[in-house]
């Protein structure tokens, strides 16, 4: 394979799993606090573009964005204050079905108010065909805007969880509820932060990466989807290993089409991740001690 | 449970299934029936399902996986023309079994295909089988995990039908033949054979029912229960849970891949949306809503509300309202529908059967 | 012990109640046609269809209706699942009585549904492409949009016109794409183009970059055709121009739709597909035989629901027009209707002018399409 080939290849790949890392990071970032997976985060994603892309008719495009971040976690904080808050000690397949049935809402409701067309934001540097020659393959400044947006998330968020207050007493609530609550953390009030996080990091993606995948009322489902697969695959709750898995099945996704159709590309991809887990069922990075722990 | 207590409400059923089919030949409204005998079948998987979530405790988001293998294969084996390869031995020896089927497609031409009979206990075995490779490893994983590889099963599926020239791809397969039970009684969808066709589905919804409330009232449905409430100390006592998990998930998929098969004769084809993750998530709300470890209540919730978005009552809103019944019911009647209007409101102080 | 049993029956009374029949008189002057259209679900067709298809009921009940019958319309969401397409193909034939039903919009449907029409004796007018609809021929089978084959003839016209012989193919994995992908595949060697490459790729695909490199790593390649109705189409060909390939793209008649080339952008420009003449209509010369109809059309409903006409839209526009003429020839016997309908000729629609027999069901011909391109972010008429 010609160098040029492969690391074009290989910048699809990078492209698909940080997208698919940024989806799973949103899922851990909940799971922390709460045991529980939020089906509806991959509609965080899909409100970040359309909300920006709405409010790009009235205002610039930085602050568009910011603006829908801003407006994704009100919805996160929201979902949570009425959804979930209230509930004494709910069951994990409760609160699953709940996420997905708010999943549902939060789709249909943009299907109603956005209709079914396919938008998207404009590229923030150049048109649709500006591309960067990089070790002599070409590659849109979107796709570099989508990776160092991600990255910095990645690396804000473990500076965050490691060094800041609020983000210790965060992980002292995934750590240990009751332990937390006995040093005086207000455990719903990180819940809902939590919320509010995944749904602000959600948004962020979703506007960066609208100018490349398009937004449309339906396209968190499948996100939401690859996300899972990936937070799985990393090994619930450890977000470094989202990336690393990520990456890694969005390598193997774009190299997977040089040798096969690229209409059976997900069967196998996913094959490949049953087989993981089969050998390691708590994931490449878990630990089946901390996994034991869980109730779920 | 008494015999006369687990009985009785299957008597009421059959009574109320009779009921309703008078009523509707009697004021000439027998196309009720078309929507109720669909629902049945997919109420089939969804009872299926509860045994495995409710009473094992084990999620399955991949069981529309198991519907497609037992209807795609149906349909494929039965509408697929094998002419091409009718002198192989194979085919001459199932030809003198009487097991091939010689018909005619809608334009006239002649097709040579399996018996519906053949094609339906492959589709089946296949399905039976499958589970059970699938299940060794799979019922290892715990929560979360079980999730996604159950999952992922179901996409690998949907992917597969979705790609195969010989599933149709994304048209899926039309015109699948009648499946002739016995002489006199097909699984077909003309309007002729509706009244017969309703019976079938709910004989072999009552049936299912039967036999999953003798299971869970059996030696293996009280192993279940204790693997649903610690899977450790269900093996401290002596059950084997790993077999006793294997079982169920073989069994929910044998029932669905029955009801795929069936259904698909009557419908007379079957398309990829079959087989797609909202369909298995469908499965599993239905069962959450109907009260996991309530055979009656996720009854009752697959029949209403397959009936209901069958019939197109709730037109482009019918997601929307889909996800409404699923929050509300959760949020307000964790134990399940039947417990809100039944237990509140009629018989209050009965504990629940359901966790 | 009597739980159980008093909760069976009360859920059984509810479903019971449920069932409990609504009659529904049917006006005696009234002609109902069904409609199972995919409003909602992964492919959007059935909006646009939908929108024309309430409009012009209104517009005709306006003016009276057919020969002074009323029509009633009535819309079912199919939201592209077969199993619902069934359900209500029966429901509307049997319980709404319906005359003729439209729809569906997508090829898995309508090939579900063509049995039921076939042994009820129904008409049933599909808005969806695929060939196999109409060829073989069923009775009472109809369709509106035009042939994939002839899409893919009038593509092959144009690179032999180019001296192109070499070509990838990739395609949507829906019914759409995989129905073009058929014919282009069926029909290449009578024009003595050899397909390469031939790719499918999913419908809510998000980016084919890796697949744009698989192509473009075979040097032989001339051009590459696209056959799909959703979003991927337009984010390949941005892909392919991203990675500074400049090899020709041609796209079916499912990329007549503005919102795609305003989604891809400069990428759009150059693009060559056939489509019908709705997508040029205020461009075409004042005495073309459909600029009135296409005009009228595009007004109508871009007033009216403040959305671009796409040619979807079009395809049901199509079907109620020709099947409004058969019922005012036939009048309400649904045998003479399909026999009127059989032959109709010069009917001037927005896809091309119809002309059918019993032999063909479609009744358009090649010239139904013109070659279109993007340019300056809108569609025009290819020249070359």
């Amino acid at each position: 394979m010609e160098f040029s080939l492969f690391l074009q290849y290989l910048f699809a790949g990078i492209t698909y799993g940080i997208i698919y890392a940024i989806v799973a990071i949103g899922f851990n970032i909940i799971y922390n606090t709460t045991g529980i997976i939020n089906f509806a985060q991959g509609e965080f994603l899909m409100l970040g573009g359309m909300i920006s892309i709405s409010l790009l008719q009235v205002m610039p495009l930085p602050l568009a964005i910011a603006a829908a971040v801003a407006i994704t976690m009100v919805v996160g904080a929201l979902i949570q204050m009425v959804f979930i808050r209230w509930i004494e000690n709910p069951s994990v397949l409760r609160m699953v079905i709940i996420t997905i049935g708010i999943s549902i809402l939060i789709r249909e409701a943009a299907l109603h108010i956005w209709g079914e067309s396919v938008r998207t934001l404009p590229y923030f540097i150049g048109s649709s065909v500006t591309a960067v020659t990089l070790f002599g393959t070409r590659i849109s400044p979107q796709v570099l805007i989508v990776i160092g947006t991600c990255s910095i998330m990645v690396l804000f968020l473990s500076i965050f969880f490691r060094y800041t207050s609020l983000g210790r007493e965060m992980r002292a609530c995934a750590a240990n509820r009751r332990a937390a609550t006995l040093c005086g953390i207000n455990v719903k009030n990180m819940v809902t932060f939590s919320f509010m996080l995944s749904a602000g990091i959600g948004a962020l993606a979703g506007a960066v990466m609208s100018p490349i995948t398009y937004s449309q009322y339906d396209n968190g489902t499948g996100l939401a989807i690859k996300g899972f697969t990936v937070a799985i695959l990393g090994g619930l709750g450890n977000s470094l290993a989202a990336v690393a898995a990520g990456l890694f099945l969005g390598i193997i996704e774009a190299f997977s089409i040089t040798i096969l159709p690229l209409a059976f590309q997900d069967a196998v991809a996913i094959a490949i991740l049953l087989l993981i887990l089969f050998i390691r069922p708590h994931g490449l990075f878990g630990s089946s001690e901390a996994a034991r722990l869980k109730e779920f | 449970m008494g015999l006369r207590r687990r009985y009785l409400p299957l008597a009421g059923l059959l009574a109320a299934v009779i009921g309703v089919q008078l009523a509707a030949s009697a004021t000439n409204s027998t196309f009720y029936l078309t929507q109720l005998t669909m629902a049945a079948y997919y109420c089939l998987v969804i009872i299926g399902l509860c045994l495995l979530m409710g009473y094992a405790g084990q999620i399955s988001l991949g069981h529309a996986g198991f519907f497609a293998i037992g209807g795609y294969l149906s349909a494929a084996l039965t509408s697929h023309n094998f002419t091409a390869v009718s002198d192989t031995l194979l085919m001459r020896t199932l030809d003198r079994a009487g097991l091939l089927l010689h018909h005619q497609s809608l334009y006239g031409d002649s097709l040579l295909s399996l018996q519906p009979w053949l094609a339906f206990f492959i589709a089946i075995g296949v399905a039976v089988l499958i589970a059970f490779v699938l299940g060794i490893p799979v019922l290892k994983l715990k929560g979360h995990y079980l999730a996604m590889a159950t999952l992922g099963f179901g996409i690998i599926i949907y992917r597969i039908v979705l790609a195969a020239e010989f599933f149709g791809e994304a048209d899926g397969i039309s015109e699948v033949p009648p499946f002739q039970l016995m002489p006199g009684l097909a699984v077909s969808g003309d309007f002729s054979a509706r009244v017969q066709n309703y019976y079938i589905a709910w004989a072999l919804l009552l049936f299912g029912l039967l036999l999953l409330l003798n299971l869970i009232n059996s030696r293996m449905g009280r192993a279940l229960r204790a693997i649903h409430g610690s899977e450790e100390a269900a093996e401290a006592i002596g059950i084997n849970t790993a077999r006793a998990k294997l079982y169920t998930f073989v069994i929910s998929a044998a029932f669905a891949a029955v009801a795929g098969s069936l259904l698909t004769h009557f419908n007379g084809g079957i398309g990829p949306s079959e087989a797609s993750v909202m369909k298995s998530v469908r499965y599993v709300a239905i069962v959450a809503v109907g009260g996991m470890a309530n055979l009656w209540g996720a009854m009752a919730m697959g029949i209403i509300l397959n009936f209901m978005s069958l019939r197109g009552m709730f037109g482009s809103y019918d997601d929307a309202v889909f996800g409404g019944v699923l929050l509300l019911i959760m949020l307000f009647a964790p134990q399940g529908i039947l417990s809100l209007r039944l237990k509140n409101i009629l018989w209050a102080k009965r504990p629940m059967t359901g966790k | 012990m009597n739980n159980m049993l008093k909760r069976t029956i009360v859920g059984i009374a509810a479903v019971g109640m449920l069932a409990v029949p609504c009659l529904q008189a049917a006006m005696a002057d009234t002609i109902k046609i069904g409609a199972i259209l995919a409003e909602t679900g992964p492919s959007f067709l059935g909006v646009p269809e939908a929108n024309t298809l309430r409009m012009l009921t209104e517009e005709l009940n306006a003016k009276g209706g057919i020969n002074n019958n009323r029509v009633e319309l009535i819309i079912k969401d199919s939201a592209g699942d077969p199993e619902k397409a069934i359900s209500f193909a029966k429901q509307l034939i049997e319980e709404e009585k319906v005359f003729a039903i439209i729809g569906p919009s997508t090829s898995g449907e309508t090939m579900k549904i063509k049995k039921i029409a076939e042994e009820t004796q129904t008409i049933l007018f599909s808005c969806a492409a695929a060939e196999d609809i109409v060829n073989p021929v069923a009775k009472w089978v109809f369709k509106s949009p035009q042939m994939d084959s002839d899409a893919a003839k009038k593509i092959f016209i144009e690179m032999q016109k180019m001296k192109i012989g070499k070509i990838a193919v990739v395609t949507s994995n829906d019914g759409f794409g995989a129905a073009g992908g058929k014919q282009l595949q069926k029909i290449a060697p009578d024009f003595g183009i050899e397909i390469l490459i031939s790719e499918v790729y999913d419908k809510t695909a998000t980016d084919l970059s890796a697949l744009v490199a698989k192509l473009m790593a075979n040097k032989e390649i001339q051009a590459v055709v696209n056959w799909s109705i959703v979003p991927a189409q337009s984010i390949i060909i941005k892909n392919i121009r991203q990675a500074g390939w400049k090899v020709p793209i041609f796209q079916s008649h499912g990329f007549g739709n503005i919102k795609f080339v305003q989604a891809a952008g400069e990428a759009a420009e150059g693009v060559i597909f056939p489509a019908g003449r709705l997508l040029v209509a205020d461009s075409l010369p004042d005495n073309h035989i459909q600029k009135a109809v296409l005009v009228k059309y595009k007004k109508d409903y871009e007033e009216k629901y403040k959305e671009d006409v796409s040619t979807f839209g079009g395809h049901a526009y199509d079907a109620f027009v020709i099947l409004t003429k058969a019922i005012e020839q036939g009048g309400t016997d649904k045998v003479k209707v399909r026999d009127a309908l059989e032959n109709l000729k010069d009917i001037v629609g927005t896809a091309g002018v119809f002309n059918f027999t019993a032999a063909d069901h479609n009744g358009l011909s090649l010239d139904a399409f013109d070659m279109m391109t993007v340019k300056n972010g809108k569609f025009a008429l290819y020249t070359n």
